[in-house]
Formats: structure tokens, sequence, C-alpha cells
């Protein structure tokens, strides 16, 4: 009986120590590497970085300003394309698709797409827009990015719809409203502040993405604002620097990835810190 | 969504099936944003049949050459033309399932961790940056795996191992850093927060009053973990691997960098390959002939039937499950 005591603490005690080192160990590597990643990126960020177009290898003061430029557009092109179409579909989840087999359909879609490899969907946008067009463009960029974007949209939607109390959507019915008004004017603006949670944090989630690029939006070392052209990205232009064999390429590569993973947690955190602000506005 | 009735859902769900419901003829509007928001669901669907589709249609030109033999033979010759998937194949089957052996039980710890061991003023703060971690893009992991990993494993851990394993043939090889292993361990990396944030949930969501239970018998914590929020908490744990599992299959950049960009089929942990993922990353746009971006898209349609089969498998058997639990 006692020996059986001292064995149950001395597994406790082992379990309990391991999973203490497991947390340290996995903490200690991500610090690690979110440390490198500023040490080395701060060093190359400067005046020049924001302002300067890519130099060739060899040649000091250049910049990744066409990147940093093309990055926002895709990352906003993507976001309209998708928003709209995923919110359409997630009301339809959420208002007239409860337990029909058709949604059921659309929403393990969703949930599939989401997990879906962002390189295949680059391949999917490559055949069905760069080839047919005979062109890479910075439309078909952010079409690769929008496929990503559109299923978190539709499932964020669906699921603070299904937040929104039926009492609320009765009321406004009883009131003699079309079912499209009641949507507008209660259901979806009870859940806004949810769902533009959930679109910002797929925003930040798809400007960070490079394998869809690749084939789609290509790279350029020029400035490039017209969607109808090869368009640099951030992302893309960090693979090209970090894999080229140049001292200094690397440096504006490790930038590049400071300011990445900088912009997605300022931006991460943001969009949390302002929910919380308006869940607690709200009660 | 049986549940549903039992939230007070069951109103709109009658004022749905009533005659005059919205959309059935009482408003042209009410008919139009019925039309609108079904048609976007059904989009949705479209849009994964036309991805299926165009990469089926698109590889046709592999499919006849090579048969279901791409699937089993591990050549990858541009000048001659000839292609098959298993290089890749073992690539990505391999890093993947280092990068969850690794991941899985690192991120129960921290899960537990979180959930039941850490002093109160650090879980909130902790458990956030390991959420903000998951935020964090993959080249970002990919690139610090190739400038700070790669040379740390080829200096000091390969070399280490070899002296005391050297004969096995899991070890074998020149250690040059790069390789399965590396691009493995870069990807369990990039997989872990993931992982770990919604087993903490999960975790997070037992019931106290099942665990104060289970205290007051005089079990251990970790009894109460082994027997209370496992069991409790299967449910999420499972679909958290699988995802997991998922993003680990498909992803490109955290393995690109590190995997070495090399064909041959070596089952040496320390050798040179390729995942799908990082060959259609290298290759796809400087394949030059007709073949070989058939070959590449075959690879695509390989890399997109394995993850929507074992994420449709997996979300089909957790609703299954789900339902049969009441939740």
């Amino acid at each position: 009986m006692n020996c059986r005591r001292v064995r149950r603490k001395f597994v406790n005690a082992l379990v309990l120590f391991l999973s203490g080192v497991a947390a340290l160990i996995g903490l200690a590597m991500l610090a690690w590497i979110l440390t490198d990643t500023a040490f080395k990126g701060i060093s190359a960020i400067n005046w020049d970085f924001f302002t300067k177009l890519p130099a060739p290898p060899g040649e000091e003061h250049g910049g990744l300003a066409n990147a940093i430029v093309g990055t926002l557009i895709l990352t906003a092109t993507a976001t309209v394309m998708s928003v709209p179409f995923g919110i359409l579909a997630g009301i339809y989840l959420a208002e007239f698709g409860r337990g029909g087999k058709l949604a059921a359909a659309v929403r393990l879609v969703a949930d599939v797409l989401t997990s879906a490899p962002s390189i295949v969907v680059g391949v999917f946008v490559y055949l069905a827009l760069v080839r047919p067009l005979g062109h890479f463009s910075g439309w078909a960029g952010a079409a690769a990015l929008a496929i990503l974007m559109l299923p978190v949209v539709t499932r964020t939607t669906e699921e603070m719809l299904n937040l929104v109390p039926d009492a609320m959507r009765e009321a406004a019915l009883a009131l003699g409203a079309p079912y499209w008004r009641m949507m507008f004017q209660v259901a979806l603006r009870a859940a806004m502040s949810g769902m533009l949670t959930g679109i910002l944090l797929s925003v930040s989630r798809v400007a960070g993405e490079t394998a869809p690029l690749l084939f789609t939006s290509l790279n350029s070392p020029y400035w490039a604002v017209n969607l109808n052209q090869p368009m640099p990205s951030l992302t893309v232009t960090l693979f090209n620097y970090a894999m080229s064999p140049y001292e200094e390429w690397h440096s504006l590569a490790w930038g590049a990835a400071f300011l990445i993973t900088m912009s997605v947690l300022a931006f991460t955190i943001l969009s949390r810190l302002w929910l919380r602000g308006v869940n607690r506005e709200r009660s | 969504m049986p549940q549903d009735e039992h939230n007070g859902r069951a109103g709109v769900e009658g004022v749905n099936a009533a005659p005059s419901a919205p959309g059935v003829g009482r408003s042209a509007g009410d008919a139009i944003f019925r039309f609108l928001t079904t048609g976007a669901g059904v989009g949705l669907l479209l849009l994964i049949a036309a991805m299926a589709a165009v990469l089926w249609q698109q590889s046709a030109l592999s499919r006849a050459k090579f048969g279901w033999g791409f699937l089993a033979h591990a050549v990858w010759n541009p000048v001659t033309e000839n292609f098959g998937a298993l290089g890749a194949m073992y690539g990505t089957a391999a890093t993947t399932a280092i990068a969850l052996l690794v991941a899985v039980p690192i991120s129960l710890g921290i899960g537990l961790f979180l959930a039941e061991l850490a002093p109160q003023w650090l879980r909130v703060p902790a458990g956030t940056a390991i959420e903000l971690l998951a935020a964090v893009p993959s080249i970002v992991y990919g690139m610090w795996g190739l400038f700070v990993l790669a040379p740390i494993m080829g200096d000091v851990v390969q070399p280490w191992i070899q002296e005391r394993f050297g004969d096995f043939f899991l070890f074998s090889g020149p250690p040059i850093g790069i390789g399965i292993l590396s691009a493995g361990l870069v990807l369990a990396l990039m997989i872990l927060p993931f992982i770990s944030s919604v087993i903490r949930d999960v975790f997070l969501m037992t019931p106290s009053a099942l665990k104060e239970s289970a205290y007051g018998m005089g079990a251990t914590t970790w009894e109460v973990a082994r027997d209370i929020m496992i069991p409790y908490g299967r449910k999420g744990i499972i679909g958290a691997i699988t995802l997991g599992l998922g993003r680990a299959l498909g992803e490109t950049m955290a393995v690109t960098f590190v995997i070495g960009n090399a064909h041959e089929l070596n089952f040496s942990l320390f050798a040179l390959g390729n995942s799908i993922a990082s060959t259609l990353a290298n290759e796809f746009t400087e394949a030059d002939g007709d073949v070989y971006l058939s070959a590449l898209i075959e690879l695509g349609l390989v890399l997109f039937l394995m993850t929507f089969v074992i994420l449709s498998v997996a979300q089909i058997w957790l609703r299954r499950m789900g339902k049969r639990e009441g939740r």
C-alpha cells in the first residue's frame, strides 16, 4: 500500500517534471527563433530598406520598398475579393443551411480547404489564371490568397452568427422586417466585432504566405503597382534572397523576416485588443 | 446539428419550414438574398471541385505516360523525362512523421503545463505568447532553420550522433546539417505553437467539478490529467493533431529551405531529400517540358488528394464522435 503510494507520487513527479521540461524546451526554442529574427533583422532595417528598390548583389543601399508595397496591394486585393463571398457563404451556413445535407458538405469543404496545402492552391491558380492569360500577374497572386482566406471568413461568419440569439432575429421578423433586412440590420451587426476579428486574423495569415505566390504573382525587382503585371512581395523576395549566395541579400532577407513577423504579430495583438475593447463596451 | 434544438434553435428552424418562410416567395428581396447566399455556399463546393478537376485534367500527360507506376518509382529525371513520385512522397511522409513525433508529446506537455501546472501569473501571458507564435509565417521558421539550425545540426548534433550510432542506417552519410531530419525538426517547431494552444484550450474546457472530484478522491495531478482531462478532451486533442498533420503535409516554406532538394530515395535521416511541396516550390517555374510540368501537376494532385482524404476522414469521424457523445 505504502509502496504503491510512493510509486504513484513518483510517477506524478516524473510526469510533471517532464511536462515542465517540455514546456521549457518548446518555449525556449520559439523564443530563440524570435530573438534571432529580431537581432539579425533589426540591423538590416534602416531608411533605405523602406524607401529604395532592390539593388543588384554587391551594391549597397538596396531596399525592399517595392516588395512592401506589393505585399500590401496583394493582401488588400485578396481581402476585397474573398470577404463578401465568404460572408455570404457564412450566412448561408448559419441561416439557411442548419441541419441540411448540402450545408454539411459546404461546411466540410470549408474545413478541409482551411488546411489545404497552400502550394497546391498556387498550382491551381497558375493553371486556371496564369497559363490561360499567358503571364504572371498580381491578380493571380491575390486570387490565390483570396482562396486561402475564403474558408476562414466563411466559418468565422457562421460561428459568429450562431452566437446571435434567435430571439433577436425573431424580434426583428415580428416587426415585419424581411429576412435580408433583419440580417443586415440586426444579426450581422450583432456578429460584426467577432467577424472582424476573424477577418483580421486571416488577413495577417495570408500576408505571411509565400507558397501560393511563387507561381502566380511571381516577383519583380521594379516598382509594380499594376495588378496585370508580376508583383513583388516581401515573402517571395525573402525566399529568393535567403536562397541566394550573397551576404547583403541574406541580411535584407532577415530584415524582411523581421518586418513580416512584427507586422503579423502587431496586427494580431491589435485585433485581439480591439475585440476585447468592443466586448467590454457591450457588457 | 441536432444539439441546436436544445439551445432554443427550434424556433427559427420552424420558421424556415413554414409556408411563408423567408425566401419562399413572400418578398423578392428575400428570394434574392437566399439565392445569393446559397450560391456562395455552393461556390465553395464548386471551387474545390474545380481544383480537383483542373489538377486531374492537366496531369493527363503524366498519368498516361507513367500510370500507377508514378507512385511507385523514385526516379526524377527531367533530361530523360522520366518521373516518379516515390522520393517526394517519402520525404513528405518522413518529415511529417518526425514533426508529429517531436511536436505532439511536447505540445501535450505545454498544454498540461499551461492549463494545470504553471503558476497563475504565468498562465495568461505564456498562453497568449504561444497563440501569437502560431501566427508567425512559416517562411520565418524555414529561414531560421537554414541559417541557424542547419549549421548546428551539421557541426554538433549530427557528428555527435554518428560517433555513437555511426553504423545505424538511419544516421549514415555525411553530416551536412540540412536534410530530412532538420526539415522535420523545423516543421515540428512550426506546428508546435498551433497544436499546443489548441490542446491547452481543450484542457481548460474540462469542467472543474470533474477535476476537483478526482482530486478529492486523492488522485495526483498526473492521474487527473490521464484519467479525466485527456479522455474528456480526446476529441479536441485528436482534432488538433489532425490539423497539425494537415499543415505539416502541405507545408512548403518551412521545409523547402532545409530539406536539400535532392531526388534520390535515401532512408538515412541525414540524407538530403525532397517533399512534394518543396519539389513544386523549387521546380514549377523552371519546368520546361510538357511532361515535366504535367508530372509536377500530378505531384500536386497527389498532395491534394492525400490531404483531402486525411482531413475529410478526420472531420467526418470527429463529427460522428461529437454526435455520439452528445456534444
